[in-house]
């Protein structure tokens, strides 16, 4: 790897950490105030867990070798075979701007099992989804078989937000409603904090979208501005719908619309270019501002929209590549969209990895939820989820009011 | 000696204190509160989702007087909290037994 592109590498993959923070932040302030420290430990529980598993053979798996069908091998594992003297360290920090992605991926899963699951639960729940789900579809869109049919995924629609995003409904199917959802209101308690949030994950996501090129180069500097772009097409098409239905400008609406853009923008941004990005914006603000409205109808609690937002916003970017997929532009040899005289195939390339995807993710996660629920449990009990689970999952709360007194060290 | 309290638009905090002071008020102590009146909530919208905020916050003010001065200092009270909307508060008068100045043991209106 030459050395501009290590340095731009090694930067993006320090931006793809701050965006872990960053969605905790996203997800803390829309929680309630009680359960804030145990929506941030849930993602910090990545940043903790995620890295490790990785390097003991997580990357291996997924990516080793990279042309091999189904799933890797181990010839990587426990940080064997990484060298910083044939390629300049390349492989080695391909490895771990991956290990970013693993890290915030079931990180995103975190905002709809809120306010209910127990923290021992959650502990074990992502290495085992990391190892189960996100490892093997990883490998099948970039190098599989999935991959190598055809479909496209830039920087991680399908193998992160629709994976994460079908993950969230079943873990929520499998764990119930929280107690009076949804007739008993849980506004969010820190606006401020999620729009904080909401800035760290779109400034972080410069480097998940125009890192994914692995390379300083001009595909990296057009997913670069597509994610400029189509985050603030979201963002405007989603308040502005709010502010035509509802009455108001929200800040909630031009978060959720932002975050939205960004998720849909991510499996393209290398693969469409000039107004294309303004156009998925614009369509996956409007899109998942009515999308999030699905979870009362259809029952499922959903606690913060990770279906509506990155399952819905994920799986709208995908099947768009397929209209605005552009391989002339980037000189590159992938399909071509609709759009671009390459016909449906590359949509009909879309449509059968992400339904592959949501089949696979979401029987193996109801899977792994269950034996969770008939060993050590999946939920908090009553009391604890009326008192709040940051006192008693973490024996921490999130504002003092009052003093305390130092009693044991 | 009597407690005045009043519930008032957390706004008019400042102009309730300076009008006070001059109607000679020595101290007073603030808080905080939430409650509702004629007034009642209002809505906040959420993607979408309506939530009815019952409870409004308000500035609850508290001060001890001597019997004399009672009357002037809830007219005064009134008059630089008063926007003439809907929200505006309560000023009510308690009677008090007994009062002590705790640094000094004063008892009575001397401890006022």
């Amino acid at each position: 790897m030459e050395s501009g592109d290590a340095a731009w590498v090694m930067v993006s993959a320090a931006l793809v950490l701050f965006m872990t923070p960053g969605l905790a932040f996203f997800y803390g302030g829309m929680d309630r105030s009680r359960n804030v420290l145990n929506m941030l430990m849930m993602n910090f529980w990545c940043l903790l867990i995620v890295p490790i598993v990785w390097a003991l053979g997580g990357f291996s798996l997924a990516q080793v070798p990279f042309e091999n069908d189904f799933i890797g091998n181990f010839d990587q594992a426990f940080m064997r075979g990484f060298g910083i003297g044939e390629d300049n360290g390349g492989s080695l920090i391909i490895m771990v701007f991956l290990g970013m992605f693993a890290v915030i991926t079931p990180a995103l899963i975190s905002g709809a099992v809120a306010d209910r699951m127990k923290f021992s639960a959650w502990a074990l729940f992502v290495p085992l989804w990391l190892v189960l789900v996100f490892v093997p579809v990883f490998k099948w869109v970039y190098g599989g078989w999935l991959g190598q049919r055809g479909s496209l995924d830039f920087a991680g629609g399908t193998a992160i937000h629709v994976n994460a995003g079908i993950a969230a409904l079943a873990a929520v199917l499998v764990l119930g409603k929280r107690k009076g959802w949804p007739t008993e209101g849980h506004p969010p308690h820190s606006m401020p904090l999620v729009m904080l949030g909401t800035g760290i994950l779109w400034f972080g996501w410069f480097g998940f979208n125009a890192g994914s090129a692995l390379a300083a180069n001009g595909q990296a500097i057009q997913a670069f501005t597509n994610t400029f772009l189509a985050a603030a097409a979201a963002g405007l098409a989603w308040a502005v719908v709010e502010r035509l239905r509802d009455g108001h400008f929200t800040n909630l609406g031009a978060a959720s619309g932002v975050v939205a853009g960004l998720v849909a923008i991510t499996p393209g941004a290398g693969f469409v270019a000039g107004m294309a990005p303004i156009y998925i914006g614009l369509i996956a603000g409007v899109v998942c501002c009515f999308a999030v409205g699905l979870k009362t109808k259809a029952g499922y609690d959903d606690a913060l929209d990770v279906v509506g937002v990155h399952f819905v916003g994920g799986l709208v970017g995908s099947l768009l590549i397929g209209f605005f997929s552009q391989p002339e532009f980037f000189g590159g040899e992938f399909k071509a969209g609709l759009f671009h005289d390459g016909g449906a195939s590359l949509l009909g390339e879309q449509a059968l990895a992400n339904g592959v995807t949501i089949v696979y993710c979401f029987i193996v996660t109801t899977i792994i939820m269950l034996a969770l629920k008939a060993t050590i449990g999946v939920r908090v009990s009553d009391e604890v989820e009326d008192s709040g689970l940051d006192l008693a999952e973490h024996a921490e709360t999130a504002y003092h009011s009052g003093s305390a007194t130092l009693t044991g060290s | 000696m009597k407690l005045i309290t009043a519930v008032i638009k957390p706004f008019k905090l400042d102009e309730v204190k300076t009008a006070l002071k001059g109607a000679g008020v020595q101290g007073m102590t603030v808080t905080e509160v939430q409650g509702f009146g004629r007034q009642s909530g209002h809505t906040e919208v959420y993607r979408g989702a309506e939530y009815t905020v019952d409870f409004v916050p308000k500035i609850k003010i508290e001060l001890l007087v001597d019997d004399g001065v009672a009357d002037g200092v809830v007219e005064a009270l009134a008059a630089a909290a008063r926007t003439d909307k809907i929200g505006d508060g309560k000023v009510w008068i308690t009677d008090v037994d007994a009062v002590q100045r705790i640094r000094t043991g004063e008892k009575g209106p001397d401890a006022i």
